[in-house]
């Protein structure tokens, strides 16, 4: 186990920069998840990471030592790739034993571990199986198991779900956020489904175009995002966004949309009265509101999912979503009145996208 | 998904033409039919042929008798046919191996990131797409006794006094011409093994890298398991390809000198049609069948589908 530190690293190919200068701090035994939509970078930092892709400028220490110069092989590194690249000429066992039999490790050592992670991983009945007569779970477990085998100071995901079904993807990730409570080895998982990144991190680093937009355990980005990217990556169904004016009177704060349709806010917003401003809510965070008060709104699609109902209306020319935990049956075309809950309405900068504050 | 569906079926009735249309049997024969009287006229008959000459006295403008086995009889205790089945033997097997060495090299070398690099893989095909007989003219001039480059270079270099004869002399003329069939041959293993290794997963050498495998070790444990079953595919193409040469020798030595580089091809043909002799021909064509086999059955082992290969989806 080990700290990873990354300080101002950079990444250019050629004269394209891809990466702007990105600071982390990796805490020993933690599970961070590098999360952003495709092309912002975050497979490029864990391939630099793990010594696949050279670092352009600034520093990657891992354990406090710098290993920019470092080949792969001696970062103690471990890493699971998104096509699981298991060697198709070796059976499980093989795959599994492939690093210590090149490190030169005697064969009842390696015995011992490759039977070890595979009883962690339930791969034991599959060890003389060769990777084409596994499924896909199977498969993506064997490619963990080889990364387990060689006991490493960091494990690196790169999107190792992404070619699972849906259902199994969930039961993969419960699998590993239990073997990373069982083993407690630094990881670094990188992803671009953020549910993966709520449910399993313990710090998230929301990244995009190159740099980071913010870090911190789920529930931080999810309450206090800093900026409208964090705000509309993290949480799903998204959170919705309507852009006006800022207006303070009598103590009252509200939003005004163009179309005159009074957003409320908290008392204690910040904000200066006129500024431009985008108004955001969480769809859960919306009730009904008792007669003329609240927002209108005009039903487009309902949605009942069972447990929750999702409404889809426009809110002053705006499409939003509005989750209820009760059943209800709106007609498209119906208008109705939303109470958003004070405390958790965030306003944003609408010139720099920043959270007000 | 099978979804029976009950529907009364109109007893309309169908004519010959449909019937014969929905007979699976019927037109699978027909469809092959082409194929297989093209294979019966251009293969079947010339071996079938070829296998019955050998076992005759045929000569040219003379119709001949079966004689049995008395053509491989004579063949037996003929020293020259002896000869060519060695030369034909080392031909292969030096040619064979120094192109998959240097095909394998070329390919690997073809494979990373180099500049020019469709320029170069378009030099590499240039001996595959030139006539094998104007290649053959070419280096039969670089070997030259009196104008070949290699003496008149080496001459100049004052390594040599005098110009080397390089077809006149048994041993050195049998190292030029395998040197020839290299330089054609190269191309055909190189670009099949570079289509190869394109096919191996840059992941696999990224995941190979992580568990600290050394580039000779990536080679042996990812790079030539992975490439084994198109090795087998051409390499049993270009032993075969080598076995049977024929216009290379003939252009360049005619088997000369001292019978030094004749081939069983070259040697068949010599006796067959200048030589008069058809049936003796045949008798040594036939006698190459056993090794083509050979070669072939070899494929056939080498081709089958590894263990890795087999089973379960992708």
């Amino acid at each position: 186990m080990a700290t990873v530190d990354i300080r101002r690293v950079k990444k250019a190919f050629g004269e394209t920069e891809v990466i702007h200068g990105v600071d982390i701090d990796i805490g020993d035994g933690e599970f961070v998840v590098l999360v952003g939509p495709s092309g912002c970078g975050k497979s490029t930092l864990l391939r630099m990471i793990a010594g696949l892709e050279q670092i352009t400028e600034g520093e990657i220490a891992i354990g406090g030592r710098v290993v920019n110069t470092l080949p792969p092989k001696e970062r103690d590194i471990a890493m699971v790739f998104q096509n699981y690249a298991l060697y198709p000429h070796m059976t499980v066992r093989e795959n599994m034993a492939f690093s210590l039999k090149l490190r030169g490790a005697d064969r009842t050592e390696i015995d011992r571990r490759v039977t070890e992670a595979a009883e962690i991983l339930g791969l034991v009945p599959y060890l003389d199986r060769y990777p084409r007569q596994l499924s896909g779970g199977q498969r993506q477990r064997v490619a963990m198991g080889r990364a387990i085998v060689r006991n490493p100071q960091v494990f690196l995901f790169d999107e190792p779900l992404s070619n699972l079904d849906a259902k199994l993807r969930v039961q993969m990730r419960t699998e590993i956020k239990a073997l990373h409570q069982r083993l407690t080895t630094t990881s670094i998982y990188v992803t671009h489904d953020q549910v993966e990144a709520m449910t399993m991190a313990d710090r998230i680093v929301v990244m995009h175009d190159g740099v980071v937009e913010q870090i911190g355990t789920p529930l931080e980005l999810y309450d206090s995002p800093a900026n409208l990217f964090v705000a509309g990556f993290i949480g799903s169904p998204a959170m919705n966004f309507i852009s006006g004016r800022l207006r303070r009177m009598n103590g009252a704060v509200w939003v005004e949309a163009p179309d005159g349709t009074r957003l409320p806010a908290g008392p204690n917003a910040p904000g200066a009265d006129g500024q431009e401003v985008i108004y955001g809510f969480r769809p859960e965070h919306m009730t009904l509101a008792n007669g003329a008060d609240g927002i209108a709104a005009r039903v487009s699609v309902v949605e009942p999912t069972g447990a929750d109902t999702y409404v889809y209306a426009e809110i002053a020319g705006t499409q939003a979503c509005a989750i209820f935990s009760e059943r209800h049956a709106f007609a498209p075309g119906e208008t109705i009145r939303l109470q958003p809950d004070l405390a958790v309405v965030h306003l944003f900068d609408a010139s720099t996208g920043r959270v007000l504050d | 998904m099978s979804v029976s569906v009950s529907t009364v079926r109109t007893p309309a009735r169908t004519s010959r033409f449909e019937r014969i249309n929905d007979n699976r049997a019927f037109l699978s024969w027909l469809f092959m039919l082409p194929a297989a009287l093209l294979l019966l006229v251009f293969l079947t008959y010339p071996l079938g042929l070829g296998v019955w000459l050998g076992m005759t006295d045929t000569k040219i403008g003379r119709a001949g008798e079966f004689v049995g086995f008395e053509n491989y009889i004579s063949l037996f205790r003929d020293g020259v046919f002896w000869l060519s089945v060695f030369n034909t033997m080392l031909y292969t097997v030096v040619a064979s191996v120094v192109k998959f060495a240097l095909g394998l090299w070329l390919a690997l070398l073809l494979n990373k990131h180099i500049p020019f690099k469709a320029f170069i893989r378009a030099i590499v095909l240039l001996p595959f797409i030139v006539p094998t007989v104007l290649s053959a003219i070419a280096f039969w001039w670089i070997y030259d006794s009196q104008f070949g480059i290699i003496s008149w270079t080496l001459q100049r270099m004052g390594l040599i006094d005098r110009y080397i004869d390089f077809l006149g002399e048994p041993n050195l003329a049998r190292a030029s011409v395998i040197i020839a069939n290299i330089w054609r041959g190269i191309p055909f293993v190189a670009i099949s093994l570079l289509a190869g290794l394109q096919t191996i997963p840059q992941s696999l050498y990224e995941a190979a890298t992580i568990d600290g495998g050394s580039p000779w070790q990536q080679f042996r444990h990812i790079t030539l398991p992975l490439l084994s079953p198109i090795i087998a595919v051409v390499m049993t193409f270009s032993v075969l390809f080598t076995f049977t040469d024929f216009q290379l020798i003939y252009v360049l030595t005619r088997g000369g000198p001292l019978n030094a580089t004749h081939l069983m091809a070259t040697l068949s043909f010599q006796r067959a049609i200048p030589g008069g002799q058809l049936a003796e021909g045949a008798a040594i064509a036939n006698a190459m069948i056993p090794f083509l086999l050979a070669a072939i059955l070899f494929s056939y082992f080498g081709l089958q589908r590894r263990r890795w290969q087999q089973g379960g989806r992708d």
